[in-house]
């Protein structure tokens, strides 16, 4: 009985923990929240542990199924299952999680256990998406989570956090409402029936495949996001907490990829094929154009931000070429940016709580007051830069290894990344960590606490750990990978 | 063959609740005074057992005409009393200290409201023109005297009086489209009706002459555009605990009216109207949402919000067929709950002379009550129509209704409507969670109406994992129509 219902334990737990979290109340008993969120937390990642050491690694196919009837009249189940690539994303969420609950811990005094309550549940629903096998229950998890995230910016939030916020969540409701129509058209198509595996056999023409394409691509495009539809993350990520800027940065942009993953590739795959020079274009835009842009940031904020979108540019190029190598390099890189952008944007909450500024030339020479700090983040800048060694590294090595066995042009151009990102990371890091003390507030700076040194420490250790030793990663997606491209090369004409 | 017994079984409800009627009636005259909350306490007695006797009078076989078949009572109508039954009990909870407080508590209060209610029961079973048009009247009637109510406000009055004049030139053209009906087919009957079109050409120009008619009667009272004039004045006009009552249960009615008279009556002009319906929703979901961003007294804005929803309703029915009615159904169900939860809150935050009618009233609620403004936020994102909330679910199920019959662009049209939609209703989370509180005045309510409030807007969101029951249930009343 227990053992068959793992993943709704994993989405459960936090949801219900998040409520009993929501249930203390007023600020007078933050401590009390704090403790039993942070118990909460550690409580959900120890319920996905069992999806990962039960889980069959020889085989594709989904994995712990859940089947529920829900809604018979439309013929909605509620049914979970995972595969894979599902299992390192709802491990990821868990462990970020964790993550941002210490984070928080001093940060946050105005409304505790409100703020905790968000991410749990925003956790429970993420893990939800991951797992969800039926197309509606896919969407309710999916929307549903706007929800807390709105909440997020627009209350512990930076000056401009309304605009930010309203913008955030217009521009995800927009693309996720055409996702929902092709939804709706591919149950009529396929006999009334939401089921994700019924959606992969039915038979689409072209014209109908690309219609289709074009409204998952508004709604995941918008969630990723690709160039042009990414005007909202910057906006969102400067105004968002440091906790919110970390979820969105290291789970919620991989939503979209994960929709690419799920609804696209396998439900369009000739769409796919016929349109993905176009992806393949918008990614090396996003790759290149938008880094150029992070060089003339002052905000660091918007640099990572930036630097997202232009990872993320990684990410749907990998998915597009439709190769084995970069499929997974895509992957990995989905992962290994989780733990490199959570990262970044943590060291930049901790540079803000102590100077209430994000702009780079209030800081210079910070090195000489926090040692330590410097350590970590220049460690965590040689990732995002994609050092050998580093998680990052993987992920685009094997991207433009799999994308020069298709197209050497392409690759090239990808490989800018490498030097463009190299050069605004670094350049950020100059201007803010070396140099001489700029003035009296960093002067007046302390060094990390224990509890800032815990979380950049644990996120030290899972960066080095994935760049140096991939193998366990790469063999939990290698047969997940196998089917996908198996889904997305069957023509469905 | 007429057993006059076997047709007032049928009719037992409706008897009840007009006797009870008289009988509060003439009561309060001696309770007044002496015991003042017995005709409130009677009225609930009323509805309640009156939803005992409508759940209780199932005919056999399902569907059962009487009364020379001017009336009929089937799966639909008795789905549609429940509702309506169980709106206005809630309703009268949350209205009686908003009442009391403003001194409008008197017997007649109630006995216009069961009056009210006996016209909208008596609407769901009419299967003759005349029915419909006596169970309308006595429901509009009962309204624009309960809009009146509150003598001395000069925009209640106002609001009555336009109220009154709009709704008796929509009774008009209403009559009058019946008529050139009874002309083109020579009965009243629906049943005849329908049979005597299906042998008529369907451009018959009497018939699609009095069609119109009927549907700009019917447009004026659902309120959609272009027939929407009155809404957003009767709403911020009327008193809080008449609109709540007068944004629920009528429109479950109204659903009921336009089954029994489009439906039922013109099926095999289901084209024509289909077509009329298609241009009114789309004004009215244009028209709804746009101007409902520009509103800053919330009851104003909530009458635009209801003008958009009542094109969302019409979506279902304009798709012709079964799967879309119970969709409509379904959607106007879950919406009178959501709307009496909102109204329901801002007669909570409202006391003797401050009516929490502004937007503005509501800032930075987080603050000075957070779970008030928990439930807030969860009716808005219900009405906006965002997971995990049932208001999802309602729009889902009508969007999949025109799917069906491949009314794609249409369907693109009601989503990009929804999301200039969302904005509004985002505005007032943002003003309740982001904005500084501008006073510290403490909330209080009753007890018992803070618990069934707080039940109602929680119930948009806890049903969710039984909404297949709901639906199953809806469906089946709908094809129990026969």
């Amino acid at each position: 009985m227990f053992e068959a219902n793992q993943l709704s334990l994993a989405i459960w737990l936090p949801i219900i923990g998040g409520i009993a979290v929501l249930a203390t109340g007023n600020d007078q008993r933050a401590g009390l929240a704090r403790i039993m969120a942070l118990l909460v937390s550690i409580a959900a990642f120890l319920a996905t542990l069992p999806l990962y050491t039960g889980f069959d690694i020889s085989t594709g196919d989904m994995q712990f199924i859940e089947h529920l009837p829900w809604i018979p009249a439309l013929n909605i189940n509620y049914s979970l299952a995972i595969d894979g690539i599902a299992l390192l994303l709802i491990l990821l969420t868990a462990f970020i999680t964790i993550i941002v609950v210490i984070s928080a811990w001093q940060v946050i005094q105005e409304k505790v256990a409100q703020y905790m309550a968000a991410f749990l549940i925003m956790e429970g629903l993420m893990i939800g998406v991951f797992s969800a096998t039926d197309a509606i229950l896919f969407y309710v998890f999916w929307e549903a989570m706007l929800i807390p995230m709105f909440l997020i910016i627009g209350i512990w939030g930076g000056p401009n956090r309304i605009y930010a916020t309203i913008k955030f969540f217009l521009y995800t409701l927009l693309g996720s409402l055409l996702m929902l129509v092709a939804l709706i058209y591919l149950y009529i198509k396929s006999g009334n029936s939401f089921a994700l595996a019924d959606m992969y056999a039915v038979k689409l023409g072209l014209t109908e495949q690309i219609w289709l394409f074009i409204a998952f691509f508004s709604a995941f495009a918008v969630k990723i996001p690709m160039f042009p539809v990414h005007t909202w993350l910057p906006d969102a990520h400067v105004e968002a907490p440091t906790g919110g800027s970390v979820v969105l940065a290291a789970i919620m942009l991989k939503m979209g990829a994960y929709g690419f993953i799920r609804f696209n590739l396998p439900i369009t795959p000739d769409a796919s094929h016929s349109l993905s020079t176009v992806i393949i274009v918008l990614s090396l835009i996003a790759i290149v154009y938008i880094s150029l842009v992070a060089l003339a940031q002052t905000d660091m904020k918007k640099l990572i931000a930036y630097s997202s979108i232009a990872h993320m540019g990684f990410v749907t190029l990998g998915l597009f070429v439709f190769n084995k190598m970069a499929l997974e390099g895509a992957i990995i890189q989905i992962i290994s940016h989780g733990f490199i952008s959570g990262a970044m944007f943590l060291c930049v909450g901790v540079l803000y709580d102590r100077m209430h500024t994000r702009n780079m030339s209030d800081y210079g020479g910070v090195a000489n007051t926090m040692p330590k700090f410097a350590a970590f983040m220049m460690f965590f800048a040689m990732a995002n830069v994609g050092l050998p060694g580093t998680s990052g590294f993987v992920g685009e090595f094997l991207v433009i290894l799999g994308v020069f066995q298709v197209n050497a042009w392409y690759a090239i151009i990808a490989g800018t990344i490498l030097i463009l990102g190299a050069a605004y990371t670094l350049w950020m890091f100059k201007k803010t960590i070396y140099g001489a003390v700029n003035n009296d507030m960093v002067k007046a700076l302390k060094d990390i606490n224990s509890r800032e040194g815990l979380f950049l420490l644990i996120l030290t250790l899972s960066v080095l750990i994935m760049g140096l030793w991939p193998a366990p990663f790469l063999e939990i997606i290698h047969t997940s990978v196998d089917r996908l491209l198996t889904l997305s090369a069957v023509t469905k004409l | 063959m007429n057993n006059i017994f076997a047709d007032i079984q049928l009719a037992i409800p409706e008897i009840f609740v007009f006797s009870m009627a008289c009988v509060i009636l003439l009561l309060d005259r001696f309770t007044h005074e002496r015991m003042p909350k017995a005709s409130f306490l009677l009225t609930q007695l009323t509805l309640l057992v009156t939803f005992y006797l409508v759940t209780i009078t199932v005919p056999e076989g399902g569907s059962a005409k009487a009364f020379n078949d001017m009336f009929v009572l089937d799966g639909m109508a008795t789905l549609s009393k429940q509702a309506i039954l169980s709106l206005t009990f809630v309703v009268l909870i949350y209205s009686y200290s908003y009442i009391t407080e403003r001194k409008m508590y008197r017997g007649e209060y109630f006995v216009l409201i069961l009056n009210a209610v006996l016209g909208m029961i008596v609407l769901t079973s009419a299967s003759h023109f005349l029915t419909i048009y006596i169970g309308l009247e006595l429901l509009s009637l009962s309204l624009y005297t309960l809009v009146a109510m509150n003598r001395d406000s000069d925009l209640a009055t106002e609001a009555a009086m336009k109220y009154f004049v709009l709704g008796a030139l929509a009774s008009g053209m209403l009559l009058y489209g019946m008529s050139m009906i009874y002309g083109a087919t020579g009965s009243l009957d629906i049943e005849t009706i329908r049979s005597a079109i299906q042998g008529m050409e369907s451009d018959d120009a009497m018939l699609i002459l009095g069609l119109v008619f009927i549907i700009v009667g019917v447009g004026f009272k659902l309120g959609v555009v272009p027939f929407h004039m009155w809404v957003p004045d009767i709403y911020q006009g009327a008193p809080t605990s008449v609109v709540l009552f007068l944004g629920t249960a009528p429109k479950v009615a109204a659903f009921a009216f336009i089954m029994r008279l489009l439906v039922d009556g013109f099926q095999g002009l289901a084209v024509s109207w289909s077509d009329m319906l298609t241009i009114i929703a789309v004004l009215s979901m244009a028209t709804g949402n746009l101007l409902a961003i520009v509103q800053t007294n919330l009851k104003r804005m909530l009458a635009y919000s209801t003008i958009s929803h009542m094109g969302y309703f019409l979506l279902g029915i304009l798709s012709a067929n079964p799967n879309g009615y119970s969709a409509s159904l379904f959607y106007i169900i879950i919406y009178s709950f959501t709307s009496l939860a909102a109204f329901g809150l801002i007669i909570m935050m409202s006391r003797a002379g401050f009516e929490a009618e502004e937007i503005s009233d509501y800032k930075g609620l987080n603050k000075r009550h957070p779970w008030f403004a928990f439930l807030v936020a969860l009716v808005m994102f219900s009405m906006a129509g965002i997971p995990p909330t049932i208001g999802f679910f309602a729009k889902l199920s009508v969007i999949q209704a025109l799917m069906d019959v491949e009314m794609y662009w249409l369907a693109v049209v009601a989503i990009l409507f929804a999301v200039i939609g969302a904005y509004y209703y985002l505005r007032i989370v943002k003003t309740v969670y982001f904005d500084k509180p501008e006073t510290n005045e403490p909330i209080s309510a009753r007890f018992g109406m803070q618990f069934v409030l707080s039940v109602n807007a929680l119930a948009l969101i806890l049903i969710i994992p039984w909404i297949g029951i709901i639906m199953d249930v809806v469906s089946n009343a709908i094809s129990a129509m026969g």
